[in-house]
């Protein structure tokens, strides 16, 4: 390949191929909207026509007002502010931790070895079934729930970024040394950028993680939050109270998920060799 | 006599794994002079590469011993370029390695990248260069810190034919014209015979020196036309034999 220059005119056939493309585009996206359109519609119709009851279904409608209630209550914001940031810190925490954890463990093989079993276990653990030691240990606060949050992302955080330093090029590494690098040098010229693809894919594994680990939390020990929400609508049998609030979450995952996609383009340039 | 570079006296390498111990090299005697393409052959197996990393010193012989004067540059069968890297910063990379990454270096790798048609691509990433090209800019980056002897790793057998004989030929010359030390590891008795001063046969695992030919080519250095001259074919010959014993 020589070096790609950006040609300014293009042939009939290549602007037919691009055109051919955009309507792609916008079939899809057309059909994307419109499936959710379709959906909320119908359960809007059922409810409505009484075919089915809203008080265990929820409706569209009346999740838009719940959430409107929320809003004039002056507690809306507040129910999604505990959630989130108890996600974001706890997400940041366990990236954070196990991409050290993991580059620990990629540097010293003794330590790995003895630790891997562990792992493996902890790995396979339910952290669900830790929820009453973490409530006896970081009692019925907040800590308690960015502790299970960590719990949840640290290990999955770990053994993907171990994996993926280890499975760093035999032969860059002999390279390097045969250029005399120590092993500080092998982590920070070749180990860590060559990982980099590994590192986001594994922020997006983890994002999924600190949700559940947040709204896992919140189901245990909570006096606020989205996941209190869904458990107390659950208890008092407030269907439009649950509905409002996953709806909730699944917004504020997209976009959490969003923003992790973006720093991709932007981090991510040049990996293929 | 020439300044020798290399040498390797009576070298044994013994390679352990949990399930036993493989003799990799036993009693390996040659050695490198200064200006000297010197390239071993040898069947399939015998421990080829272990003897570079013996020769680069990232291994250390079980019994007797390596010396070697001055500094190493290993090329390897692929470029190995850095993809995240623009090839200006690949080419550099040594120099950093080695905290030589001076201006005065930098400049003059740079100039050894220009020098070898590769000026334009100083900004590009190896995705965007031709396979040749690619091991170019490898070979660029070995000289970057003036190594004084060349280890090569079959560094041409990942490209295709026509690539390959056009890489063999920049290879050369550029090794030639810095007036570089090299040491070839290759399976391809023909890329040996083209290239080297020196061929030494090597015999299978354990690896010692079988036999050893003074390339007779007079003035003749340059790969293609070696291929061309009337005893490349009985050198060939006479190799090829030497490898089946």
């Amino acid at each position: 390949m020589k070096k790609r220059t950006m040609r300014q005119t293009y042939s009939a056939e290549h602007l037919h191929f691009l055109k051919k493309r955009r309507q792609h585009l916008v079939l899809v996206w057309t059909l994307r909207v419109g499936l959710l359109l379709l959906i909320a519609g119908i359960w809007e119709l059922v409810t409505a026509l009484g075919w089915v009851d809203p008080f265990f279904t929820s409706s569209p409608s009346r999740i838009a007002r719940t959430i409107a209630g929320l809003y004039s209550d002056g507690v809306l914001f507040y129910h999604i502010g505990v959630t989130l940031w108890e996600t974001l810190a706890g997400f940041a925490i366990a990236v954070g931790l196990g991409y050290g954890i993991a580059l620990a463990l990629w540097w010293s093989d003794v330590l790995r070895e003895v630790l891997e079993p562990y792992i493996v276990v902890l790995n396979a653990l339910p952290k669900i079934a830790l929820g009453p030691l973490i409530i006896v240990w970081c009692g019925t606060g907040s800590k308690a729930i960015l502790f299970m949050t960590v719990l949840v992302g640290i290990i999955v955080a770990i053994m993907h970024m171990l994996s993926a330093f280890i499975a760093t090029d035999k032969n860059k590494m002999l390279l390097l040394r045969s250029m005399g690098a120590s092993k500080f040098q092998i982590l920070a010229k070749l180990v860590v950028p060559s990982s980099l693809p590994a590192f986001i894919s594994m922020l997006k594994v983890a994002v999924g993680m600190s949700w559940i680990g947040s709204i896992m939390g919140e189901y245990i020990v909570s006096r606020a939050g989205l996941g209190y929400l869904i458990v107390y609508g659950g208890q008092v049998f407030k269907l439009d109270l649950v509905m409002s609030a996953t709806v909730l979450l699944c917004l504020l995952a997209a976009g959490m998920y969003f923003l992790v996609a973006l720093l991709e383009k932007f981090l991510v340039k040049n990996t293929e060799s | 006599m020439k300044k020798e570079i290399l040498r390797f006296t009576d070298v044994t390498y013994i390679y352990h794994t949990v399930r036993g111990e493989t003799i990799a090299a036993q009693d390996l005697s040659f050695s490198v002079g200064e200006g000297e393409f010197v390239a071993i052959i040898g069947p399939s197996g015998c421990g080829k590469t272990t003897l570079l990393s013996l020769a680069a010193e990232l291994l250390k012989p079980s019994e007797g011993n390596v010396s070697r004067t001055g500094s190493c540059g290993y090329m390897l069968q692929k470029d190995h370029l850095f993809p995240w890297r623009t090839i200006e910063k690949n080419i550099v990379l040594p120099l950093e390695i080695k905290k030589q990454n001076t201006p005065q270096n930098r400049e003059r790798a740079k100039k050894l990248a220009v020098k070898y048609g590769l000026g334009d691509f100083l900004d590009s990433y190896p995705s965007q260069l031709s396979g040749g090209m690619r091991q170019r800019a490898a070979l660029i980056r070995t000289l970057a810190t003036d190594p004084d002897i060349l280890l090569l790793d079959e560094p041409f057998s990942a490209l295709d034919y026509q690539t390959r004989l056009n890489v063999t030929e920049d290879v050369s010359e550029i090794i030639r014209s810095e007036g570089k030390t090299a040491l070839l590891i290759t399976h391809d008795i023909s890329e040996a015979i083209s290239l080297a001063d020196r061929i030494l046969v090597l015999t299978k695992r354990p690896a010692r020196v079988a036999f050893e030919h003074e390339m007779d080519f007079g003035d003749v250095k340059n790969p293609l036309k070696r291929r061309e001259t009337g005893n490349f074919s009985g050198w060939f010959e006479v190799l090829w034999k030497e490898l089946n014993i």
